[in-house]
């Protein structure tokens, strides 16, 4: 029970329920789409970055389990207001946590809410479903357009 | 049309006579399957994915250590004792086989890696041979992706037509619409006898008579079907049939296409290499005889002792014995699962066996194939490699809960409590 508890955690079902930056975004300038064949999850990812480099907003829409759904939510309140760079550092840091050597990643604290997704390493077949929506923004700030699939 | 039960049982009736006083022992058969006392996350093993892949008895795989420790040489091709004795194994396989199958001669089973091999093959070669721009290949709408794909391959070669069977809301084929599909312009019909996904069982044998009448050759794809009742190639009189050992309780990478000789011969070789030659010259080589022709390098030898061994131990507890014993459990289990709130079961056609794919509410598949999960119940979650099947009921994907000789109710007992669970979890 352990695993499962560590896995849905609370903050992870809460923004499955009710995601945050929900819907479209008109005047973006980034987008991505993010699938996953083989559950069929999909996410459309729209940015504003401003000239200075900084996503000033973001939002996205789509269809998926719960943990791709509240991963999504969270990435978008967590690199909101960071730089292109640094949200890509982030990635880099959320991926370690999922999937990076054993121990996670160096320093957990800088992950913040992203943290509650610590109990998805326990369970490999599921960390495609957290990390979509990072593969997708890292897409559509690298210029995107391609469709962005976890295959 | 007639049922497919009534066609296969009529036919079996032998089988059924040696088997009929048999109930299946489920307590005793469990013992023969050692994973089945693993835990999986400190649970025990609940296997429910049956029609992913079966687990092993003991003898299946006392069979494939036998082979390696002492029959093990390459066959057809040397003259010592061993190689005569792994030729044994692997030919003995054949006909064990044709038997079970009850073809009419080896020289109709041809060995191949599996069912997905065995469509690509008359797909490949039956495809060259006989079909060109403007024919059709009918197929259905819940088709494997294995039996869709390498038919889409050979309509992009040939200039061909794929058609679609349709199925209705409960998941059986509109077999009226088998009648406007199956024209002049169709060179082969494939059908899956019972749907991976949803559980259907088809009426093949009615099919296969319409389009005999039609002139019109029939594959069966039988991946799911042979673990779960009798299949008689004869009293279906299907032209081509499909399966793998891997769902039968046999190994992985070892699968059988049943051909009619008449079609074999007609058909041009699949692959080239070597064990399915005659003679070789760099002017002219001349092909083996059946069903060596469809055999190109060296097989899976091992696997054909391990088949064997598969096939014996499913016809010792009689497949109308097992069919009973998964009958009366996919009923319980259909039962139970109406109890949940929010459970929909995606598949509910009048003749079913051993599949039960459902959705519980808005919860995502794959959230409650992880809650299962922890609770040590295997079940597959996603689309079963038959997207048209989900789309066909506007779902992303499902839970699949599929039985097997061993499966228990307190197993469909041990799936209720972890959909419990996920209601907890998930509200």
């Amino acid at each position: 029970m352990t695993g499962l508890t560590d896995l849905y955690q609370e903050v992870i079902l809460d923004h499955n329920r009710a995601p945050r930056n929900f819907g479209a975004l008109p005047d973006a300038n980034r987008s991505g789409i993010g699938h996953n064949p083989l559950c069929g999850d999909q996410l459309t990812l729209y940015v504003h970055v401003s000239e200075g480099g900084r996503i000033d907003s973001i939002a996205f829409q789509g269809k998926g389990c719960a943990i791709s759904k509240a991963s999504a939510s969270l990435m978008t309140e967590a690199v909101k207001g960071k730089t292109v760079e640094e949200a890509e550092a982030l990635f880099g840091r959320f991926h370690d946590l999922l999937a990076g050597p054993e121990g996670g990643p160096a320093d957990p604290k800088a992950l913040g809410k992203l943290a509650v997704f610590s109990g998805v390493r326990e369970f490999p077949t599921r960390v495609k479903c957290a990390t979509l929506a990072w593969h997708t923004l890292h897409s559509a700030l690298a210029g995107g357009g391609k469709e962005t699939t976890t295959e | 049309m007639s049922t497919p039960s009534s066609t296969t049982t009529a036919t079996t009736a032998t089988r059924a006579a040696t088997a009929a006083t048999a109930t299946l022992d489920v307590a005793r058969v469990r013992r023969d399957f050692p994973i089945l006392a693993t835990t999986a996350r400190g649970k025990p093993l609940v296997y429910l994915d049956n029609a992913n892949t079966t687990q092993k008895p003991e003898a299946v795989i006392r069979a494939t250590d036998r082979f390696y420790r002492e029959q093990n040489a390459n066959i057809h091709r040397s003259s010592y004792v061993l190689s005569e004795v792994a030729t044994a194994a692997y030919e003995g396989a054949r006909e064990r086989v044709r038997a079970f199958l009850n073809a009419r001669s080896t020289r109709e089973v041809v060995f191949t890696r599996g069912t997905t091999e065995a469509i690509n093959l008359v797909a490949s070669s039956f495809g060259s041979a006989f079909v060109k721009e403007g024919d059709e290949i009918l197929i259905t709408g819940m088709e494997h992706h294995s039996n869709i794909v390498p038919w889409q391959l050979l309509c992009a070669r040939t200039g061909a037509t794929l058609r679609v069977i349709p199925i209705d809301d409960r998941g059986a084929l509109v077999l009226d619409d088998l009648h406007r599909l199956l024209t002049e312009r169709t060179k082969l019909v494939s059908v899956v006898h019972l749907s991976n996904a949803l559980g259907t069982l088809n009426p093949v044998r009615a099919i296969v008579s319409y389009a005999r009448a039609k002139g019109v050759p029939v594959l069966v794809d039988a991946a799911q079907s042979v673990a779960h009742l009798a299949v008689d190639v004869q009293a279906l009189d299907c032209d081509f049939l499909a399966f793998s050992g891997h769902k039968l309780y046999g190994p992985t990478g070892i699968g059988v296409l049943y051909g009619k000789e008449s079609w074999l011969e007609k058909m041009p070789p699949y692959q080239g290499g070597g064990d399915m030659i005659a003679s070789v010259t760099f002017e002219k080589t001349t092909y083996a005889e059946l069903p060596h022709k469809f055999e190109a390098g060296t097989s899976n030898v091992a696997g054909g002792a391990a088949l064997t061994a598969a096939l014996d131990y499913v016809t010792a507890l009689g497949l109308p014995a097992i069919a009973a014993h998964e009958k009366e459990l996919l009923a319980y289990a259909t039962a139970r699962l109406a109890e949940l709130p929010g459970l929909r079961i995606i598949g509910q056609a009048p003749e079913k066996a051993s599949v039960v794919s459902f959705v519980l509410g808005d919860v995502h598949p794959h959230d409650v194939g992880t809650v299962l999960d922890t609770e040590g119940v295997a079940v597959r979650t996603g689309h079963h490699c038959a997207q048209p099947v989900m789309d066909r009921f506007g779902v992303p994907a499902t839970v699949r809960a599929s039985f097997g000789l061993y499966n228990t109710r307190e197993e469909v007992d041990a799936l209720v409590a972890g959909l419990r669970k996920v209601r907890e979890v998930f509200g």
